[in-house]
């Protein structure tokens, strides 16, 4: 049976029927009509679906709607950089200045991940490490990893002034 | 006679090339500009042809005809299409008669039209043209040869509309138009009067079609060409609103996906629990598609969202029959392949020293990170298609055909591609789209799972490459290379039905695509004496589903051959490099490996375990040298990630390109570095292993593509100067080198050469394979608390 959801989507809060069981994924390309989630695989492998929840990276493939708690933040690329009160994160801009992208299919997902990886680094006390980027699951096909590499050290120096 | 003008100066590198027989192909070509009857300015261009030389010409060795003019070639009767519009708001417009997918051809069009216009590369807007028809092969996005074949006549069109919109400035401003200048889509006369872009569109307009005189820039005038540009859409990627087919918001086209078969190509015989499944939640169609050489087919579901299709997909319970690769596994096809490879021919020098070896590369994947998807609308004898699509004319006149419609009732929207790697250049997904909407008569938006599209999916033939090199003394007597493989499909012909048509007659896209494209790509580029390279192909082209993923033959080819490199120098005693110098028979390939070699240090003292490699490698009207280095130490090979296999690391790549004129060489970095990450994957990792007819691997976490813990950490691309003015292709220019180069590394490293690629495909599984009934995997669920 269908049941209502609400959360806190992007800064808003929005409300959706449909069952518990359908993955949060669906719920925002499908039925709310966000988009920057991409689809890459369904199984919590490549990750291009990552966005976050209360400011941690999640993945909303792997999470069902009904496990979303109402006042849950669930911020997706567009919601990015209003989360630092800019018209771009300082990744984001990070992204354009050193041309990561080709086809830019995986790189919402890329961004994002990279967003939670830094604040979760700086959390730690220390600066982010070539270790550090090589946790990073999230798939690329065009091969953008090393522009990804520099991109997130230069937004990481960015983010800590 | 409006020709492109003879060269004024040394510095006029582009239409020297267009001028020199030494460019091959493009000294027969002249451009013809026209002003085409519109409300405002539209410039356009023409390629024209001498009759004698419009049809495919006869193949020639690589060196004075390769791919690249061929594919130019069969593009010059129809290229008077292209055209170039000024808007209102100044802006400029062009419908790309190609695909994007990454490459970046919409930003190199785009800088070559605003230099061309004296524009701000923001006021023009690329979009992707809908499949035309009229266009025939000029509408085909393969072989790296977009650039190649599509930039000269977009400047031409460029410089169209300029010239006439300095022509309508006279009436605005007086004089003549030579004595305006243009800067940032403003005109300007001596006495500082000035009109812009905008406010001439509609002034300049023609009421009838007309030629055009135009005169191209000289290299020396062009601001952007040739200068780093970053990407036209970044901003639209970094903030999620880059439009992908599936972002598309085509009325009542719900999410639809197919129950796939167990084995490659099964055909679902009856569905036992259609009823139950068609009530489960969300869902409002189950349906049989039938297989068909064009429709992959299954049972398709359609629902509100695609979770719920993955749901009832898992749910039915189907007969199926078995597919067109029977219960065959890796092991049978090398046994096939072995049987059919050609016989090497006796030594020309019997008392030559020799060395032979036969090399195998396994299956991979062409799976880009957007899996195959469509939208269709067929209703009321029309259909209508949005999809990422390399040969749209095909697109729309073989569903036309497989539907029963008329060409001109099929509308085909190309969209913006998540990547390729050749999947594109087939519509898989857009016949099966058209075949589900016609059967169910609805809208349909239909995706494929990525376990689907990983294992019924387009992958490189597997195929095997055995070499024999035999010198004498310092030299290298001959080289024979014998290339046996599981026929590649080429059943897209170029891109329209008549070619595509032609591909699936009997023998047809072996002996007709198969080996026209081999003898026009590969190449063994030392002096090497007589050398033979030849082609074999086993099975139909349809019996694998394949494709030609990621540069086809060239990869294996070259790695083949630098790995015969380095042990002919070794058995002559000679350092790698400087082998590969003395043999070398290009100059362009000369001066991109001495850059590797000076910027990569080569021969620099490296710790046990680890080493340097080299290769090279000439396609696309390019050349391209690469030096990596590799680390195969115990600690590091056996670094543990969850899920992950790690194995040795790539720790440095140097990359050298000459892509005779590289447009944009941002975007040249780019892709090059690409095609690094593809080599590297494609050498040590990434395959797909075949077992009792069925693909084993479901996800990335079983494919093992390059993952940023097998990235280096230290990589660089080098743009060489301008060398012949045209820009040649890069597309797929850096996967070649690049796995040559690890191969050649890894044998240095490890004092073992490898014969079977990727290095680990041998080892055992990594993995625990996905079922294959249900054929869905359900996605982890760990993560999140």
């Amino acid at each position: 049976m269908p049941t209502k959801h609400t959360f806190i989507l992007n800064g808003k809060r929005v409300h959706v029927e449909c069952e518990g069981t359908v993955r949060l994924l669906w719920v925002l390309r499908d039925l709310l009509g966000v988009h920057g989630p991409k689809y890459g695989c369904g199984l919590d492998v490549c990750k291009a679906c990552t966005s976050h929840v209360n400011g941690k990276a999640f993945h909303p493939c792997s999470v069902s709607v009904s496990e979303i708690k109402r006042d849950d933040e669930i911020t997706t690329i567009e919601g990015l950089a209003a989360t630092v009160g800019k018209d771009l994160h300082p990744m984001q801009q990070a992204w354009i200045d050193v041309d990561v992208a080709q086809c830019g299919y995986c790189q919402p997902g890329q961004i994002m991940t990279a967003v939670a990886l830094v604040n979760e680094v700086r959390a730690k006390g220390r600066n982010i490490t070539e270790a550090d980027l090589d946790t990073i699951r999230n798939v690329c096909r065009c091969g953008t990893y090393p522009r990804i590499r520099e991109a997130i050290m230069l937004a990481a120096a960015e983010m800590s002034r | 006679m409006f020709e492109v003008r003879r060269p004024q100066g040394a510095e006029d590198d582009d239409v020297t090339a267009a001028a020199s027989p030494a460019a091959g192909g493009l000294s027969r070509r002249r451009f013809l500009g026209y002003l085409i009857a519109a409300p405002t300015v539209v410039g356009a261009a023409q390629l024209f042809v001498e009759p004698a030389q419009a049809s495919i010409p006869t193949v020639q060795p690589v060196d004075s005809y390769d791919l690249s003019d061929l594919l130019t070639d069969s593009t010059l009767a129809t290229s008077g299409l292209i055209t170039v519009a000024v808007n209102r708001d100044g802006t400029v417009s062009f419908a790309l008669p190609r695909a994007e997918v990454g490459q970046g051809i919409t930003t190199a069009v785009a800088m070559a039209i605003a230099d061309e216009m004296d524009l701000a590369l923001d006021k023009v807007n690329i979009t992707l043209l809908d499949a035309a028809p009229a266009l025939v092969y000029n509408q085909f996005t393969g072989g790296s040869n977009s650039m190649h074949a599509i930039y000269t006549p977009v400047r031409v069109a460029a410089a169209v509309a300029r010239g006439q919109l300095l022509q309508a400035a006279t009436g605005v401003l007086g004089g003549l138009p030579s004595d305006f200048s243009v800067r940032n889509a403003v005109i300007t006369a001596p006495d500082g009067r000035s009109a812009t872009f905008g406010s001439l569109a509609e002034k300049g307009a023609v009421s009838k079609t007309t030629r055009a005189h135009f005169q191209l820039k000289a290299r020396s005038q062009l601001r952007l060409v040739g200068s780093p540009q970053g990407r036209i859409d970044a901003l639209a990627i970094v903030t999620g609103s880059k439009q992908f087919a599936m972002d598309l918001d085509v009325p009542g086209a719900l999410p639809t996906m197919l129950c796939r078969p167990p084995t490659i190509n099964g055909t679902a015989l009856a569905v036992h629990n259609l009823a139950q499944v068609q009530a489960m939640p969300g869902i409002t169609d189950v349906a049989i598609i039938p297989h068909t050489s064009k429709v992959p087919g299954g049972v398709a579901v359609r629902g509100e969202t695609f979770g719920q299709c993955i749901d009832a997909i898992d749910a039915l319970k189907v007969t199926w029959a078995p597919g067109s690769v029977g219960g065959r596994s890796d092991r049978d096809v090398l046994a096939d392949l072995a049987q059919a490879a050609p016989a090497l021919t006796p030594p020309i020098d019997p008392t030559a020293n020799s060395l032979e070896q036969v090399f195998t590369f396994y299956f991979r994947a062409g799976d880009p990170l957007e899996t195959n998807c469509a939208i269709a609308d067929v209703a009321g004898g029309k259909a209508e298609i949005w999809s990422s699509l390399k040969s749209p004319i095909w697109t729309q006149e073989q569903i036309a055909q497989n539907l029963g419609l008329q060409v001109a009732d099929v509308t085909v929207h190309v969209t913006q591609g998540g990547g390729s790697f050749g999947r594109h250049l087939f519509s898989d997904a857009a016949f099966e789209a058209a075949a589900v909407s016609q059967r169910l008569g609805k809208p349909v938006k239909l995706m494929w799972h990525r376990t689907d599209n990983f294992r019924q999916g387009r992958v490189h033939p597997m195929c095997t490459s055995r070499v024999r090199l035999t010198y004498s003394g310092a030299n290298v007597v001959s080289f024979d290379q014998r290339h046996t493989s599981v026929a590649t499909d080429f059943s897209m012909g170029f891109g329209e039905i008549l070619s595509a048509m032609a591909a699936t007659l009997p023998d047809a896209n072996s002996l007709g695509y198969s080996e026209l494209v081999f003898t026009l790509t590969q190449n063994v580029p030392y002096n090497f004496g007589v050398v033979t390279q030849l082609l074999n192909e086993i099975y139909d082209y349809d019996t694998f589903n394949t494709g030609s993923v990621r540069n086809i033959y060239s990869p294996d080819v070259t790695t083949a051959t630098e790995l015969m490199v380095d042990q002919a120098a070794k058995a002559m005693g000679q350092d790698p490099y400087q082998f590969r110098r003395s043999f070398v028979r290009d100059s362009r390939l000369l001066a991109v490996l001495d850059k590797v070699a000076q910027v990569g240090k080569w021969g620099r003292s490296m710790a046990p375990g680890t080493a340097q490699g080299i290769g090279i490698h000439r396609e696309y009207k390019s050349a391209a040298a690469c030096l990596v280095e590799i680390d195969c130490r115990r600690a590091t090979v056996n670094r543990k990630v969850k899920d992950g296999y790690t194995g040795p690391r790539v720790t440095k790549v140097i990359c050298a390109v000459d892509a005779g004129l590289a447009i944009n060489p941002l975007g040249l970095q780019a892709q090059m570095m690409g095609g690094a990450m593809d080599g590297i994957a494609q050498a040590l990792t990434y395959s797909m292993h075949l077992e009792n007819g069925a693909f084993l691997e479901g996800s990335w976490d079983n494919a093992y593509y390059t993952r940023q813990w097998n990235t280096p950490p230290d990589v660089e691309v080098i743009v060489m100067p301008p060398s012949t003015g045209q820009p040649g292709g890069a597309g797929e220019l850096g996967v070649a080198p690049t796995m040559a180069a690890v191969a050649c590394a890894y044998a240095r490293a490890t004092g073992t050469v490898p014969t079977s690629f990727p290095i680990n495909h041998n080892d055992p599984l990594g993995f625990t394979p996905y079922p294959t009934v249900p054929p869905l995997p359900e996605s982890k669920t760990d993560d999140f608390s």
